[in-house]
């Protein structure tokens, strides 16, 4: 499969979109701090830079080696005659790229973005109870191995990419901005902390009742969402051009679909909180934006903006019920709301690409020869060839970075010790409180 | 249950990817396809409810 060709002017632009992308992670790292407990919000915020820095230093150490770019080497199986890449075979410490303007080059940039992104999403999950250095030995394995090879099967010519020329399968499992490699992969590891971490002391009481712990800067959440818009639009549109060969022309669509997708997902979770519980709420919706923006992820470049909306409706409704039903019945205590944002709405953002999707252009990253110029998500089978992603996040990513995170918990313990928990992860860990002026001083108020 | 969970999230996955390589038929396929994806419900709905918290451990 040969490498795509980039114009100067599509390079360009192409890095004008990923020098965005870091405002995502900013605004993840915003809300996942507002929603935690003030006591730990230091923690957090310090959480959050080192899992970008071990995030980045580990996919260049083996996880870009591991991942590579359509038309790098990669090790291949054969089963009944037909291709299987499983993997790349760049050499470590991206000791083959030129940093000439290759496109593999600025997949690199991309891609050590992106990891980044995916590292902050279990970071939510884990709040007020993760311990600092477990929460970067996880961050490590994530960027090291767990991403890279998912990212390979999609985003380097791998088989999942490949079942529309080796199956034909619609034009093989398609994701735009990451809402599979990203977000579902961020949010499934979320999801395997959560439960290696158990609830926060105090969560579930014997007596069936399990108390919300609101989070201590609404602020800040709210701020993290219009950070996040801009870093979903450079995020969205850089995918677009690197992985199915968009023209920088069709970012302007992409833009439109990102924001209408979050804003009907935004306002679906206002009014769904406001019917039942009489006021809109803040925390909800801004997860219901953030949900709107991972939906949009998939399929952002092949659906109208009328369909972006339903797809934000949607993703709206299944964020705010998800979120209320793991919480209540299956007692998984996710105080950022990561897995209901990331992994429900990146699987419902990836099925509805094979719902909606209008494939009217070839897709760089498969040969396309044999399929017809246009065709529909519903009759080409683009909808399976989702599902077959679905069922791979499902059925070998989510057992795999359990495994890691369990084994890695058994070396060291992930979770913080309960005088850690009761005196707050900023003075346990770091020995010094994000908002010391909150602190009341005792000997202040001795007569004197 | 929570091994029995774990177990079905890939049994699942295999059935899947068995699909795509035995049933060229994109009915059959689609199918089993289907089932596959049912198996990792079902081991997903084992996996959570194996990580429900015991009522003496509540605190």
């Amino acid at each position: 499969m040969p490498a795509p060709r980039l114009t100067e002017i599509t390079t360009a632009a192409c890095l004008f979109f990923i020098f965005l992308v870091p405002l995502a992670g900013a605004g993840l790292s915003l809300m996942n701090v507002g929603l935690g407990r003030s006591r730990s919000a230091g923690h957090m915020m310090m959480a959050s830079l080192c899992a970008l820095a071990v995030a980045s230093l580990a996919y260049f150490v083996c996880g870009f080696a591991w991942q590579g770019f359509i038309g790098s080497p990669s090790h291949i199986l054969t089963v009944s005659g037909k291709n299987w890449n499983w993997i790349a075979a760049e050499p470590l410490f991206f000791r083959k790229l030129a940093f000439d303007g290759h496109p593999a080059t600025v997949a690199a940039l991309f891609q050590i973005f992106c990891v980044g992104l995916a590292a902050l999403i279990p970071l939510g999950s884990g709040a007020d109870r993760w311990r600092l250095r477990a929460s970067c030995l996880s961050t490590g394995m994530l960027a090291a191995l767990t991403y890279p090879l998912f990212a390979h099967w999609v985003w380097g010519g791998g088989w999942l990419a490949q079942l529309g020329v080796n199956y034909g399968i619609g034009r093989g499992f398609l994701d735009v901005g990451g809402a599979g490699t990203i977000q579902v992969v961020g949010g499934v590891t979320a999801l395997a902390v959560t439960w290696i971490l158990g609830p926060r002391r105090g969560k579930y009481s014997a007596d069936g009742m399990a108390p919300a712990i609101p989070g201590h800067n609404a602020v800040l959440v709210l701020f993290g969402c219009l950070l996040a818009l801009v870093g979903w639009i450079g995020l969205n549109s850089a995918g677009a051009i690197l992985f199915t060969g968009g023209e920088p022309s069709g970012s302007a669509m992409i833009a439109v679909n990102t924001l209408l997708a979050a804003s009907a997902s935004a306002l679906t979770a206002a009014f769904i909180t406001k019917v039942r519980f009489g006021k809109p709420d803040a925390s909800l919706t801004a997860n219901g934006w953030i949900g709107g923006l991972v939906a949009s992820s998939a399929s952002c470049a092949f659906v109208i903006p009328a369909e972006a909306v339903v797809i934000g409706s949607v993703a709206g409704v299944a964020i705010t019920f998800s979120i209320e039903m793991l919480e209540l019945q299956m007692e998984v205590d996710d105080p950022g709301g990561s897995i209901s944002v990331h992994a429900v709405g990146g699987i419902w953002g990836l099925l509805a690409l094979g719902v909606f999707g209008q494939l009217q252009r070839p897709i760089l990253n498969v040969a396309g020869d044999s399929l017809p110029s246009a065709i529909s998500g519903i009759t080409s089978g683009q909808w399976l060839a989702q599902l077959i992603g679905v069922a791979t996040l499902l059925g070998f990513v989510l057992p795999l970075t359990y495994g890691i995170n369990r084994l890695l918990n058994r070396f060291y313990e992930f979770r913080v010790s309960v005088e850690g928990e009761r005196q707050g992860m900023d003075l346990h860990e770091l020995g010094a409180g994000a908002y010391p002026e909150f602190v009341t001083h005792t000997d202040e108020f001795l007569p004197r | 249950m929570k091994a029995v969970g774990f177990l079905m999230l890939p049994a699942g996955w295999f059935l899947s990817l068995a699909a795509i390589v035995l049933f060229p038929s994109p009915p059959l396929r689609a199918a089993f396809v289907l089932a596959g994806v049912a198996v990792e419900a079902l081991g997903l709905i084992f996996a959570f409810r194996s990580h429900l918290i015991p009522r003496e451990e509540k605190r």
